[in-house]
């Protein structure tokens, strides 16, 4: 008798995600397994970049070992090998984030992506000066009037492009401040987002403050005002169900070393029109349909935005680590990781001294925490905490003007990933409540 | 390395005690030659404003403010202790002796003689994270030591 599966039992949802789920995940993190100054490490720092499972790092090894080349030249065996799992490698990632496979364009990281985005929009104006380029690369065109948005949380990636875009083309800067537990004034939005609005750029969720934006409101503003929109999705494509089309922006990056993958890879997402108007913004080889000494044509994207050899070893290993995110899922990664989150600030804020940033226990927040110690300056919170084994970062997070307006200079950040279990949290805020004792404060 | 060997007795002490701290409140004294510095460590947001004054080749004040780490902040109040009294010629050896140890990832000793308090720093070199924590105050010193000489 035939066996009939139902979509039901096809799309049977796991059970939640537990320790005991993670202690296995753990064994696919070779680096997770050492001892740090005598203790188990506890790795809370993936917020500034994550560790790698085997099957990414096999995966780039893998491709050294059987299938090195360089991509979309060369008539050979390897070459075409190449080509095909680099190409692959982006349909896994277009897949990811929910984008089209023309409109997933290789970066460095997601600094390099909004840079890319930020150029491409100044050599628009530079273009439109001219008289090159047709009407709507002209509607792209900043200029002196034209206003660029941002908010007050963002990473120095996501603010100081924009600086500088701002004073190439005579644009003006504003931002979209925030009140005091770091959540984005909507009223002020209203307000600051307006017809001169030509771009409007922030984070999905704040590396500092653990909030998730609210991305269908801001984006409806940005619509409204005829804007584009671009997100950052550092913090959030490593960690959340992430669908760039469903969310409606017109940019997004992400950075694969804060997903599983090596260094050296991100992913720009860009809405197909715009990618085929933009100029580009790194020129040179592998980009071009014909030069002559004088000038040349360009491919469209996303070749139009790859100039030069490619990060092939690595978009095939950000694959992989897709793969296995997917897998895992990410709705059962995003839970799991609101419950570590949770259990820090429920954590931090039960000891004595201590001053959590961003929403208060019991909202909504991802799997980080920055805090404040009274007396006690972040670096030497880290130094204590790494004495102990627990890994996490100290200073400002590149985010300086988020700090200042918290009237604060540095602090210290826990930041889980999939591979962390409540017994690290514990771990790590047995150690957080010794500090001040520790430095007489 | 424990952490008790980075964080000595005498770091500790200083970083609550901050001699020298209060610039702002501070006057130089009259007919004093004056050298001003500000460094900051953008990594970590450790900042100090030190002013040395020296009158007849002697160091005869050194005023600071700053905020930092207790490493960063023990360091220019042993600094500011030290040098108090010292001759230009003197000062210079010993923020050069210091820089020597705090550079050497623990290879070289410090000598208690010659460095007194700062000494205690010696641990601090084994930490290449710290190494500017310690040194900022020493650099302004040395910058306003120049300014000032």
């Amino acid at each position: 008798m035939a066996v009939v599966s139902t979509p039901a039992t096809l799309e049977r949802a796991l059970p939640a995600m537990d320790n005991a789920e993670v202690l296995r995940i753990r064994n696919d993190f070779p680096v997770l397994n050492q001892l740090v100054n005598g203790q188990p490490l506890v790795y809370l720092d993936s917020g500034a970049t994550s560790q790698n499972p085997v099957s990414v790092i096999e995966a780039e090894q893998e491709f050294y070992e059987q299938r090195n080349a360089a991509v979309h030249r060369g008539a050979h065996h390897l070459a075409v090998e190449a080509t095909e799992v680099f190409e692959d490698a982006r349909q896994t990632i277009a897949d990811f984030i929910g984008a089209g496979y023309e409109e997933t364009i290789w970066t460095s990281n997601a600094t390099e992506g909004l840079n890319l985005i930020s150029y491409a929009l100044s050599n628009a104006a530079l273009w439109a000066a001219q008289g090159r380029g047709d009407r709507g690369l002209r509607e792209l065109a900043l200029g002196p009037g034209d206003e660029i948005v941002v908010t007050e949380m963002e990473h120095h990636a996501n603010l100081i492009p924009w600086q500088e875009l701002a004073f190439r083309t005579g644009a003006t800067l504003r931002h979209i401040p925030i009140d005091d537990d770091g959540s984005l004034r909507m009223d002020a939005a209203a307000s600051v987002i307006g017809p001169r609005t030509k771009v409007l750029a922030f984070t999905h969720a704040s590396n500092v403050l653990g909030i998730i934006n609210p991305v269908q409101e801001l984006t409806a503003l940005g619509r409204a005002a005829g804007a584009l929109v671009v997100l950052d999705a550092c913090q959030s494509a490593p960690h959340l169900p992430l669908n760039v089309k469903k969310l409606d922006v017109d940019f997004a990056v992400l950075s694969g070393h804060k997903m599983l993958a090596p260094t050296g890879i991100g992913v720009l997402y860009g809405r197909q029109e715009l990618l085929d108007i933009l100029p580009p913004f790194l020129t040179g080889g592998s980009m071009i349909t014909t030069v002559t000494m004088e000038r040349a044509e360009y491919l469209p994207a996303p070749q139009r935005f790859e100039a030069g050899t490619q990060r092939i070893s690595q978009a095939v290993a950000l694959a992989a680590a897709a793969n296995y995110l997917t897998e895992t899922g990410l709705d059962r990664i995003h839970a799991w990781e609101s419950e570590l989150g949770q259990r820090m600030v429920v954590g931090l804020e039960a000891i004595p001294g201590v001053r959590v940033l961003g929403p208060a226990a019991g909202r909504e927040r991802i799997g980080l925490a920055a805090f404040d110690v009274e007396g006690v300056h972040a670096h030497d919170v880290g130094q204590f905490l790494d004495s102990r084994g627990i890994a996490v970062r100290v200073g400002h997070h590149c985010a300086q003007p988020l700090h200042r307006r918290l009237g604060l200079t540095a602090t210290t950040r826990a930041s889980a990933y999939l591979y962390n279990t409540t017994d690290d949290v514990d771990r790590f805020l047995e150690a957080v409540a010794g500090v001040r004792a520790y430095f007489r404060a | 390395m424990s952490l008790d060997q980075l964080y000595q007795q005498i770091i500790l002490d200083h970083s609550k005690a901050r001699h020298g701290s209060g610039l702002a409140a501070t006057d130089a004294p009259a007919g004093a030659a004056t050298g001003q510095s500000h460094q900051l460590n953008p990594v970590c947001g450790d900042e100090v404003t030190l002013r040395l004054a020296v009158q007849d080749g002697k160091v005869v004040q050194v005023a600071w403010d700053g905020a930092g780490c207790s490493i960063s902040m023990a360091s220019a109040s042993v600094l500011s202790e030290l040098a108090d009294g010292m001759t230009v010629a003197e000062l210079h050896q010993v923020i050069e002796s210091f820089r020597e140890v705090l550079r050497s990832r623990g290879k070289v000793q410090a000598d208690p003689e010659l460095l007194g308090d700062a000494a205690a720093f010696e641990g601090v070199a084994r930490y290449a994270a710290r190494v500017k924590c310690a040194m900022i105050s020493w650099v302004a010193a040395e910058d306003a030591l120049n300014q000032a000489a």
